[in-house]
This record gives structure tokens, C-alpha cells and sequence, in this order.
């Protein structure tokens, strides 16, 4: 009951802050001298990157807690983490060429930022391929390491723009001289950063809890099969959270 | 005004794609643990 109540209060949060930030996006922040209105998908396109950028550097340590402690719960939070990451990579990836599109004439790049964005989207969507579509005790142990090596890039993409000549905008924020931000636009962007912050912790809640059913029921299946005296040993409850080599691999 | 409009639906409707995924998911997983009780 008190967890329904909890859950239905973060949902209503999260809906008040998406609304809020909205109206801050399309209403409150001034419209941009050059690019005029299109300039309001940077609302959307930032806060996605950043909100990614830290999902993947939660399943980055999420990683190596499941490599140091081999626990069920780390790994349902790496898969959590790195799902949702890849749902706002997408996006980023998708509003990204529809502001390009009539602000460069162009929908696409290969330039250093858009380039190592897309290598980082695909580095995730092939973690989520081993972890749905391979079969043995190792897949979660490949999973964690490919998953600590593929981090790697999110430092690239994030200096991509200061170390190399790109199509792709300058920093506007924290990029030194002559960067920055009207304070409407500012707010806007922490709005944005809010709501979809408060958004990508409710996803990864809801795809965290489903992994752990799911390696339940799993178990139970096992345990089935197994007979008894298996399942007397599940019932244990120092057997519950931790996670078995075999048959315990959230998809 | 017309991109500008087309990114806001396409993130909202990836996002809405994804808690589909999550919802189907659940149902399955609901089902299953019937199955689980039954036997």
C-alpha cells in the first residue's frame, strides 16, 4: 500500500515537473535571435544527453559491483540503466538531425560529436543484443565488461566538441569565454534536466523492478525442474537477491 | 515551427514506445507467475 502511494506521488511529481518544463521550453524562454524557434528543441536535445551520459555511468558502476560482488541486484540495475540510456541516446539522436536539418541545411555529419554519439548508442545496443541473445554462464560477466570498456566514450563524446573542429555548436554552457546562456534559457534547460531526470528514475525503477520478478519466476521454473530439495534451497532467504552462475540472467 | 514541433512528438512518442515495451513486458511476466501458481 505505501509503496502503490510512493509510486503514485513520484508519477504525479514527474508529470507536474514534464508539464512545467514544457511551458518553460515553448513559452517562458525567450525565442533565439538567429535560429529563431527551432532553437527550442535544444530543450529536449540537451537534457536527453545528460540524463544519458549519466545512465550510462550508473550501469558503468553498476558494472563493476556486479563484477566485485557477482549480487543479482547490480545487474538488474546495469540492464535497467543501460536500456532507459539507450531509450534518451535515441532521442538525442533523433532530435539532434531535426534541428540540424533547417538550421545547417543538413541532416547529418560526420563530424567528431555526432560520429562518437552514434558509436556510443550503438556500443549500448549491442550490450542489450549480447544480454538478450546470448546463452551461458559468462553472458553477465561479458555483459559487465563490455559494458566498463564502452564507457569509454562518453568522455569522447562529451570533449569531442572542445578537442576537434565540428559542425556540431560549441559549448554554450561551461565552455568558456563567450559561452553561456540568457537566464530564461537557463531555466528552461534545468526544467527540462528536472523532468527528465525525475522521468528516466522512474523508467529505470520500473525496468529494475521487472528484472528481478523475472529472475524470480526463472528461478521458480529451475527450481521446478530441479525438483525438492531445490526448492527447499531457494526458500532460504541468503539464497534470494544473490545471483546464481546458471539460469538467473535478466533479458 | 514545423521541426521544431516534429522533435517534441517524436521523443515523446520513443518514450511512449519504451513504456509499451515495459507494459508487455509486466502482462507476460504476470502471466507467467499465474502459470507458476496454477502448477
Amino acid at each position: 500500500m505505501k509503496r502503490t502511494f510512493t509510486f503514485t506521488f513520484f508519477v504525479l511529481v514527474t508529470l507536474g515537473l514534464l508539464a512545467y518544463a514544457l511551458y518553460q521550453g515553448l513559452v517562458v524562454a525567450p525565442t533565439e535571435a538567429t535560429m529563431g524557434d527551432v532553437q527550442r528543441i535544444f530543450y529536449y536535445h540537451l537534457p536527453h544527453a545528460w540524463v544519458a551520459f549519466l545512465l550510462f555511468f550508473t550501469n558503468f558502476l553498476a558494472s563493476i559491483w556486479y563484477l566485485v560482488r557477482r549480487t543479482g541486484r547490480a545487474d538488474a540495475l546495469a540492464l535497467a540503466s543501460a536500456e532507459v540510456g539507450v531509450v534518451f541516446c535515441t532521442v538525442v539522436l533523433v532530435t539532434g538531425p531535426l534541428w540540424a536539418r533547417p538550421v545547417w541545411g543538413i541532416w547529418w555529419t560526420w563530424d567528431a560529436r555526432l560520429t562518437s554519439t552514434l558509436v556510443l548508442w550503438l556500443i549500448y545496443v549491442s550490450y542489450l543484443v549480447l544480454r538478450r541473445f546470448a546463452t551461458g554462464a559468462q553472458t553477465q560477466v561479458l555483459a559487465a565488461a563490455l559494458a566498463i570498456f564502452g564507457f569509454v566514450d562518453v568522455p569522447i563524446v562529451y570533449l569531442s566538441i572542445r578537442y576537434f573542429r565540428t559542425q556540431h555548436p560549441q559549448p554554450v554552457i561551461a565552455g568558456g569565454e563567450g559561452s553561456g546562456l540568457d537566464p530564461r534559457m537557463w531555466s528552461a534547460v534545468l526544467w527540462n534536466l528536472a523532468g527528465f531526470l525525475s522521468f528516466a528514475l522512474l523508467l529505470i525503477w520500473l525496468r529494475y523492478r521487472l528484472a528481478l520478478a523475472e529472475n524470480a519466476v526463472e528461478e521458480a521454473h529451475a527450481d521446478r525442474a530441479l525438483g525438492p530439495e531445490a526448492e527447499t534451497r531457494a526458500a532460504k532467504p541468503e539464497a534470494r537477491g544473490a545471483a546464481p552462475e546458471v539460469g538467473n540472467k535478466p533479458r | 515551427m514545423k521541426f521544431l514541433y516534429l522533435a517534441y512528438i517524436a521523443t515523446w512518442t520513443i518514450h511512449l514506445l519504451y513504456i509499451l515495451y515495459l507494459t508487455g513486458r509486466y502482462r507476460r511476466l504476470r502471466e507467467e507467475r499465474k502459470e507458476l501458481e496454477k502448477q
